[in-house]
């Protein structure tokens, strides 16, 4: 049933921390690894050791630089997945029902033998979550390892996204988003978490806790008055235009 | 977005069939026997010629028939329900005026009003879309109705509504493109709110997850297109719209309106294909792209 559900009983998600993640990139693989042995079709690669390989994959993590008014560019590692959304696009334009919202936990899932692989689900998601896998030709999406989380012929310890169980950063955490009192919201509250693309309305389940301001020295304190530590000013430049060779080569580079 | 031919065929194909049907059901022109016959063969052979090619995008055509379970929610749902009672109304319809040579005029408004709905429920699937604000318009359905009728009108010879049709089709599609190429900008959505990271300063996509290409790379930045968007909005207007309308103004002869048939096709295959390869996908944003 595409409609989707009016409340969920839990709001299972991820959070993941933009401030520690160091863009391993071990969560896609491990995550890779995971689904495509267990939870439906595999995820195919396509000439994989030739000249132009492409796969599906559930979660990819993408590189930004924020470069702030003042001061030096910082890096951002941004891991991306399903959101889980509480008002999932995705599942509503689904013509089969192939694609449907929990009620018990919020997991957004798809039925692999009821899709028909038209695609439109993908186009209805801003996030990029779902890809179709060429091989098969059905809708794969993050799972939130729903064959992991409630399997209990794993180790407790093992009952969590093989994305969050990998991460050797300890930058994605796992929960219920529903409860106020959980750990992730607790997180979540704590460090000022933040939704993807909130204008588009979607409501996503996961949350994103944004990189913290960069650490600057605070010389007055760092030492006290009178014996300052602070390093000496720069240096001018001794000269501004090349001598020599260089400097003929330029000249005459600039008259042309 | 990729414009994949199967689509292009559907929309453009599908879309003067079922305006041929409308035409057709409203009785203009009130024919009967073997004109009818080759009116309704050339409508169907459009409308289900292009709803049969729409199944080749398809990863599992086999399993389409459950693509009528969602009509709930689900535009595509709707539209396979709306286009199979046209077709099974127009049909019926159809049988009267070829065998019998009765017109069931009620049967022929209801088929009339369930082939605009099958329009209709197509150019939804496309308007409904947030993510692709050059789509998401009111501007969308008008443009697929106009030129649904205007084509429906051309191929069943109704020459005064045709020219009317047809340059209300050209002033739709101006301000279509006109409004497309601001809508991206103006959807507010944009790389900080994709990232939530433009609090800190600007954004810039610095790597991308994988060297190679990917699904969503190839379905939803394509970049090919675009480059001669320009001459083909040219080539869309004079074959889609100008030629036509030159073709019809003339005194009516059969090789006229034969070329004024295949010259409005091209042009609007050509918008078709713009429609696709021109949409912005906002999820190109996460890579740097549009």
């Amino acid at each position: 049933m595409t409609t989707l559900p009016e409340k969920t009983d839990r709001k299972l998600g991820l959070v993941i921390d933009l401030d520690t993640c160091v863009g391993c990139h071990a969560c896609v693989v491990s995550c890779k690894g995971w689904n495509t042995e267990n939870y439906g079709a595999p995820l195919s690669d396509q000439d994989p050791y030739g000249a132009d390989p492409t796969g599906t994959f559930l979660n990819r993590v993408h590189s930004y630089e924020v470069q702030p008014e003042e001061g030096t560019a910082q890096l951002v590692h941004f891991p991306k997945s399903c959101l889980h959304c509480e008002d999932a696009p995705c599942v509503t334009v689904c013509p089969t029902g192939a694609s449907y919202k929990r009620t018990e936990d919020g997991i957004v899932l798809v039925n692999e033998t009821d899709c028909i692989g038209c695609g439109l689900c993908a186009w209805a998601c801003p996030y990029g979550a779902r890809e179709m896998d060429v091989a098969e030709g059905v809708m794969k999406k993050c799972t939130l390892c729903v064959d992991r989380i409630y399997n209990e012929n794993l180790p407790e310890v093992d009952r969590e996204p093989a994305c969050v169980r990998t991460c050797p950063a300890g930058a994605r955490h796992f929960g219920d988003l529903g409860d106020p009192e959980s750990e992730v919201s607790q997180l979540v509250a704590e460090r000022g978490g933040m939704d993807l693309m909130p204008e588009q309305g979607t409501k996503p389940v996961n949350q994103y806790l944004p990189p913290r301001p960069k650490d600057t020295l605070d010389r007055k304190t760092a030492a006290p008055e009178g014996e300052s530590d602070a390093p000496p000013p720069y240096l001018k430049p001794v000269a501004d235009s090349p001598k020599g060779f260089l400097g003929w080569l330029d000249k005459t580079l600039e008259k042309l | 977005m990729h414009p994949a031919p199967s689509v292009i065929i559907f929309t453009t194909l599908s879309g003067l069939g079922f305006g041929l049907l409308v035409w057709l059901g409203i009785g203009f022109p009130t024919v009967t026997g073997w004109t009818a016959f080759a009116f309704f063969t050339i409508a169907y052979l459009l409308a289900v010629g292009g709803l049969l090619a729409s199944t080749f995008h398809l990863g599992h055509p086999e399993r389409a028939i459950k693509a009528f379970t969602q009509w709930r929610s689900s535009w595509l749902s709707r539209e396979a329900w709306a286009s199979v009672a046209a077709l099974i109304v127009m049909g019926l319809y159809g049988a009267g005026l070829v065998f019998f040579g009765e017109r069931w005029a009620v049967l022929g408004w209801i088929g009339a009003a369930l082939s605009l709905l099958t329009v209709y429920s197509t150019s939804m699937i496309y308007a409904q879309m947030k993510t692709v604000p050059r789509w998401q318009t009111p501007l969308t359905p008008l443009l697929f109705l106009a030129l649904a009728m205007a084509g429906g009108a051309i191929l069943s010879g109704e020459v005064t509504a045709a020219l009317v049709l047809l340059l209300l089709c050209a002033v739709v599609q101006i301000l279509w493109w006109y409004r497309g190429d601001g809508a991206l900008g103006q959807s507010g959505t944009n790389l900080a709110t994709a990232t939530g990271l433009g609090n800190p300063g600007q954004v810039r996509a610095f790597e991308p997850p994988h060297t190679g290409n990917n699904y969503l790379l190839k379905e939803f930045v394509h970049v090919v297109g675009r480059k001669h968007a320009m001459k083909l909005r040219l080539i869309a207007l004079v074959l889609g719209y100008a030629l036509p309308f030159a073709f019809l103004a003339l005194p009516f002869n059969h090789i006229f309106a034969l070329l004024a048939v295949l010259s409005h096709l091209a042009g609007i295959a050509a918008s078709r294909w713009l429609f696709f390869a021109e949409a912005e996908h906002v999820v190109g944003l996460y890579y740097g792209k549009r």
